[in-house]
């Protein structure tokens, strides 16, 4: 298993590890609760250096992550990110990234850990343009900061400016604690933050200048355990579990990440057609009616009728009762309508909520 | 913490005698393994139990555990207050936490179970 440049600091805080797309993560330190809740109403450290980076550079950048993304890549100007799908010929998503645009022709790519190998060979076969593609995954950490109380913990590191300048999804190449990074004012989570790429070697560096001042805000290291949960709450949907290559972005609910107009890009004629056609499943938030849990692959119920299947779903540690996303049969249910999900030979009432369940300033 | 007093088995559910009657748990290890304890879903007053069968599951924030009959016997009682409570099996799993009373058909079923010093060597073993 791939170990990320922090693996031992993880060890030293006695975290519990677990296995995500090929890499020893920490799933927990503490407990998932204890580090959600302290992601809502503080802050949060995360190691995020699994997560995929890959570079597009040269003549035909422009051109090849344009045609590679359902959503436009056109709009971008320097210094702004974009959340994107890589769809197949047949409207499949094969990944969803983010885009950052650092220059005319100058890109990075965050993809999703375990499909940093498929993504580069996807890329690598839709290649005709002449750009360069280099996965810098290796070379590159990623250290994420979320919570009310981010803004605040950064900006002693970063002299140079006011991080809370940064809009929403921008970044800015500059220091933080001394070490060369792309502060991104990005996350997973819902709540305000930043996500800091940083070159590996200096990963330790970074995570302890900001561990400190973490600790003493009432903040927590924070593993993939609650990161799960945060991000369902916040309504953000996960590769590999919400969507994979089988999906399309309308049956996920991501249909606004597709931008038809006045572009080319793969798998635009399969999604408009399937758009015309009209899309058979659709992807529905529900919050339980009772204690039970409801956990992906679960059946869900409409009267007598079975009309889908749980894709994610967690008790919410700030809602206080369990959440999800269901992927059911279109029109099978409209808001507000109970459903039913069988938990163990038994039906549970639940009910469809607008997503997101939480609904924070970012 | 791990009473001396109590049965235990390697998948950490916890029996008490008195008499015919076993009250049943999980250990201490068990809550602070599981944590975050949202559900816990028991049988019913008047269920059968087999020892070593499935009887009931655990659920946390993580996921889902399934909880196991240390004796064979008739439920007479089930802990209600767990329904709104859950969160008393973390913390305090030997007392508030229990799950159930079982009337047990046979009381030598417990010597099959482990003393609290050979639990205790099982959790090390675990978790080496």
């Amino acid at each position: 298993m791939k170990k990320t440049p922090l693996y031992q600091v993880h060890k030293s805080l006695n975290a519990k590890f677990t296995e995500f797309g090929g890499w020893e993560m920490p799933i927990q330190y503490s407990s998932i609760v204890t580090e959600h809740l302290a992601v809502r109403s503080i802050v949060g450290l995360f190691d995020l250096s699994h997560m995929g980076e890959i570079e597009v550079s040269g003549q035909g950048a422009n051109e090849l992550v344009q045609k590679l993304s359902t959503n436009d890549v056109s709009r971008l100007s320097d210094g702004r990110v974009l959340y994107t799908l890589f769809c197949n010929e047949i409207g499949g998503i094969v990944d969803d990234l983010l885009v950052y645009r650092h220059a005319d022709h100058h890109y990075m790519l965050v993809v999703n850990a375990a499909n940093i190998e498929k993504d580069l060979a996807w890329m690598e076969s839709c290649n005709d343009t002449g750009a360069e593609v280099k996965d810098m995954s290796e070379e590159t950490a990623l250290i994420a900061l979320q919570g009310p109380k981010a803004i605040a913990l950064l900006n002693p590191f970063v002299p140079e400016r006011d991080v809370s300048e940064i809009p929403y999804f921008r970044f800015t190449a500059g220091e933080v604690a001394g070490v060369p990074t792309v502060i991104s004012r990005t996350g997973y989570t819902g709540e305000v933050g930043f996500e800091l790429y940083v070159p590996a070697a200096d990963a330790e560096r970074l995570w302890t200048a900001l561990y400190p001042p973490v600790i003493a805000a009432g903040g927590q290291p924070v593993g993939l355990g609650a990161r799960d949960t945060l991000r369902l709450e916040a309504g953000l949907r996960l590769y590999g579990v919400d969507m994979n290559d089988d999906t399309n972005p309308f049956e996920v609910g991501l249909g606004r990440f597709v931008k038809f107009k006045n572009r080319q890009f793969i798998g635009k004629n399969a999604l408009f057609a399937q758009k015309r056609k009209g899309i058979a499943k659709q992807m529905i938030g529900f919050q339980m009616l009772d204690r039970a849990v409801a956990r992906a692959g679960y059946a869900i119920y409409h009267g007598n009728e079975r009309v889908g299947s749980v894709t994610s779903g967690a008790p919410s540690p700030s809602l206080k009762c369990s959440i999800g996303f269901a992927s059911i049969e279109s029109q099978a249910v409209s808001e507000n309508e109970k459903i039913d999900v069988e938990i163990r030979g038994k039906l549970h009432p639940a009910k469809i909520v607008e997503v997101p369940f939480l609904s924070k300033g970012t | 913490m791990i009473p001396e007093n109590l049965k235990y088995m390697e998948s950490h559910e916890w029996a008490k005698q008195e008499d015919d009657i076993a009250t049943i748990g999980i250990s201490d290890y068990a809550q602070s393994e599981i944590q975050d304890i949202v559900y816990v879903e028991l049988p019913e007053v008047g269920t059968q139990l087999t020892q070593k069968t499935e009887f009931g599951v655990i659920e946390s924030v993580k996921a889902a555990f399934d909880l196991y009959a240390p004796v064979s016997g008739e439920v007479i009682e089930v802990n209600e207050s767990l329904l709104d409570t859950p969160e008393q099996v973390n913390e305090s799993p030997y007392d508030e936490g229990w799950f159930l009373k079982i009337r047990m058909t046979d009381t030598s079923e417990l010597d099959a179970l482990l003393d609290a010093d050979s639990y205790h060597a099982h959790i090390e073993a675990e978790h080496a």
